[in-house]
């Protein structure tokens, strides 16, 4: 069996608890406590304790989907990418940078965090982003 | 948060208000459990009865959003009794006589009767506060989510500095930040207003540095908040709208009001991992990675920046979110190439000096937290140590504003929202978790045993709820958390969702809507079997 602990950060809320997520033969199994972590030191909450369980749910969107005739339909990467592109880019140039509106996520990471400023910034010429902080 | 963390346990005063620490924070509580062990003199202020209120020593059960009151009268009570900090005060901070002034409006027995807290008590919690050693503020979102949760803040502040209980390990203002990273979100400039490492948009040298490094041209005007968004997008002027990770048809107040606008976009791309009721508006519908499925950082609520690792492949067919972006950025003509989340992390804080001293390298031996501007820098635990990021700290002037909509004879009950212990937010998450579904399968609103006795209610019960927007159904849950007259409820399920209740009134500078108070009626529909 493959086995592995990977040392991470909880999902949850901002304490930012450390944990590690135990793997077996590529999959999920468990979530320990970090116990040199200066946050948690060796502890974790009902939530972190149970991180793990949604991430092979078979609920997860695994195929980008585009609207056609009012249903979302499965489409290649490609196809979604492409689209998505070209139509923000045709409503920017009619209408200018200030038509369109970005939201960042608090669930993600810094490093997407600036790529999705970035793109709303340098891409629209808009200052159009926020995210749930003052939610 | 000022200050740190593990500080809290060494405080010798915990001031603790509108935060349901146990269950929206346990590892902070968890602190505070310490603190008290240790001999702190644990304060808990709030209209409910939350679990700390059993560990307190003093439990201030104020009147919803009185906070600016309370927290005027906290400070006649510190002036009048010479308990205040004068050194701290002339050293350290500008604007108090104005203060001092301002106060006169707020004797104590005024701000007694409007925050329904004894004079007595007032002056205790003021004495023990001022006067301990090191007393620390720690607050969340019954602080902020009011449309005066500015001046709540403010007025914490405030008090810190009139009794020079900041700028010292376990003393400080101390926000708990409600998700893994709403802190980092705002430190990567995913707000209106600033760029990473809040330089101001509006800042002729600090644009200039990002459009030569970014090669475009940027904006200087400061651009629209969320509830702003929403507005321009029912009038037409915003026609589309990117989501990355977010549900805000289940997570915004006044639901219909976020639907109507939604639908209204022309273009509307949600990035997510799980359908959601926002997916559903979507017009494209792109599937990220989670969090245990990719490589990158996070920052807690400490200012903490840490790594967040890959530890599985994700489901074939879905993408961590930073390629996508960057596959998009690429076809929109923005300079896009990263081989990595450290090579997106260094360009960032290439142009960031609040972070410029971190990389993926230093964080492999812990989290660091900034400022932390050169990479002999050790990182800063606590701010404002010997003088205030602006200079001198600055006292406000703040008067006490009611909530915009309180209870009266049509709807004679107020409603407040928050967490439950097993939940987050709108269970995208936890209602895919068996462990946590278990806990806590069905939604539950606390209402007072006494008005359960007055409708005939008992555990279970149904009751159609009804504010001026909307109405839901829900069961309910006596007992004596919450006062007589109000009702509580999370916000963690679709069928019974607070937000079609919630008003759009909003904080004028922070544009916090009103989650914390609006007014409802209630009757019952049915018994539980």
């Amino acid at each position: 069996m493959d086995y592995k602990l990977v040392r991470t950060t909880c999902p949850y809320c901002g304490c930012g608890c450390e944990m590690m997520l135990e793997v077996a033969n590529g999959k999920l199994i468990g979530t320990f406590p970090s116990k040199n972590s200066p946050m948690n030191q060796g502890k974790l909450c009902i939530k972190g304790w149970n991180a793990h369980e949604f991430v092979h749910s078979p609920e997860r969107l695994t195929k980008p989907l585009i609207r056609k005739n009012g249903e979302l339909t499965e489409v290649s990467w490609d196809e979604a990418l492409d689209y998505t592109a070209s139509r923000l880019g045709e409503i920017r140039d009619a209408h200018g940078g200030d038509s369109v509106a970005f939201l960042t996520s608090a669930r993600c990471t810094n490093e997407e965090s600036y790529l999705m400023q970035k793109l709303c910034r340098a891409g629209f010429g808009t200052n159009h982003v926020d995210h749930c902080a003052r939610l | 948060m000022t200050n740190s963390i593990p500080e809290i346990e060494d405080a010798n005063c915990v001031f603790l208000i509108g935060s349901n620490t146990t269950e929206a924070h346990p590892l902070v509580s968890h602190r505070v459990f310490r603190a008290k062990l240790k001999g702190a003199t644990l304060i808990v202020i709030d209209p409910r009865k939350i679990q700390l209120t059993l560990q307190a020593d003093i439990h201030i059960r104020i009147k919803f959003g009185t906070d600016v009151a309370f927290i005027n009268g906290l400070m006649s009570a510190i002036l009048s009794n010479n308990w205040h900090d004068q050194s701290f005060i002339d050293e350290r901070t500008e604007g108090f006589d104005a203060l001092r002034e301002h106060l006169k409006k707020y004797p104590l027995e005024k701000a007694s009767a409007i925050c329904g807290v004894s004079v007595e008590d007032m002056i205790k919690v003021a004495k023990i506060y001022a006067t301990s050693e090191k007393s620390t503020i720690l607050y969340t979102l019954g602080i902020t989510e009011h449309s005066h949760g500015v001046d709540n803040v403010k007025s914490l502040g405030n008090l810190a500095m009139i009794t020079g209980q900041i700028g010292r390990p376990s003393t400080g203002v101390n926000p708990l930040r409600g998700q893994n990273n709403v802190q980092g979100a705002c430190d990567m400039g995913g707000l209106p207003n600033v760029y990473p490492g809040y330089q101001v948009v509006t800042d002729d040298t600090v644009r200039a540095k990002f459009e030569s490094a970014w090669n475009a041209k940027l904006s200087n005007k400061v651009g629209y908040t969320i509830p702003e968004m929403m507005d321009r997008l029912l009038d037409g002027s915003v026609k589309a709208m990117f989501i990355l990770g977010e549900n805000s048809v289940m997570s915004d107040p006044d639901t219909h009001h976020v639907h109507h606008a939604l639908t209204s976009a022309e273009f509307l791309v949600v990035q997510d991992i799980f359908r959601t009721e926002t997916t559903e508006l979507a017009h494209v519908v792109l599937p990220g990675a989670c969090w245990a499925e990719k490589d990158g950082t996070f920052s807690n609520t400490e200012r903490k920046m840490q790594r967040v690792r890959k530890a599985v492949e994700p489901p074939e067919g879905a993408i961590p979110d930073w390629k996508v972006i960057c596959e998009l950025g690429t076809r929109l003509g923005v300079s896009m190439t990263y081989d990595s989340p450290s090579a997106i992390y260094d360009e960032m804080a290439g142009l960031s000096p609040a972070f410029s001293g971190i990389n993926y390298r230093r964080l492999e031996a812990g989290g660091i937290q900034w400022p932390c501007p050169s990479p002999d820098h050790k990182g800063t635990p606590f701010l404002h140590q010997g003088r205030f990021t602006r200079g001198k700290g600055l006292f406000h002037v703040i008067d006490y504003r009611p909530n915009e909509e309180l209870p009266d004879a049509e709807f004679p009950f107020l409603l407040t929202t928050g967490r439950r212990f097993a939940h987050y937010h709108t269970r995208t998450m936890t209602g895919r978790c068996p462990s946590l579904h278990k806990e806590f399968p069905t939604p539950r609103a606390q209402i007072n045993f006494l008005d359960a006795k007055r409708f005939g209610l008992k555990e279970g019960d149904l009751v159609k709820i009804t504010s001026r927007r909307g109405d839901l159904t829900t069961p309910v849950q006596p007992g004596d958390i919450v006062p007589e007259g109000a009702i509580f409820m999370d916000f963690h399920f679709a069928k019974a969702n607070p937000n079609v209740l919630l008003g759009t009134s909003l904080d004028p500078v922070s544009k916090t809507p009103d989650y914390k108070v609006c007014a409802v009626k209630f009757e019952k529909i049915s018994t539980q079997g």
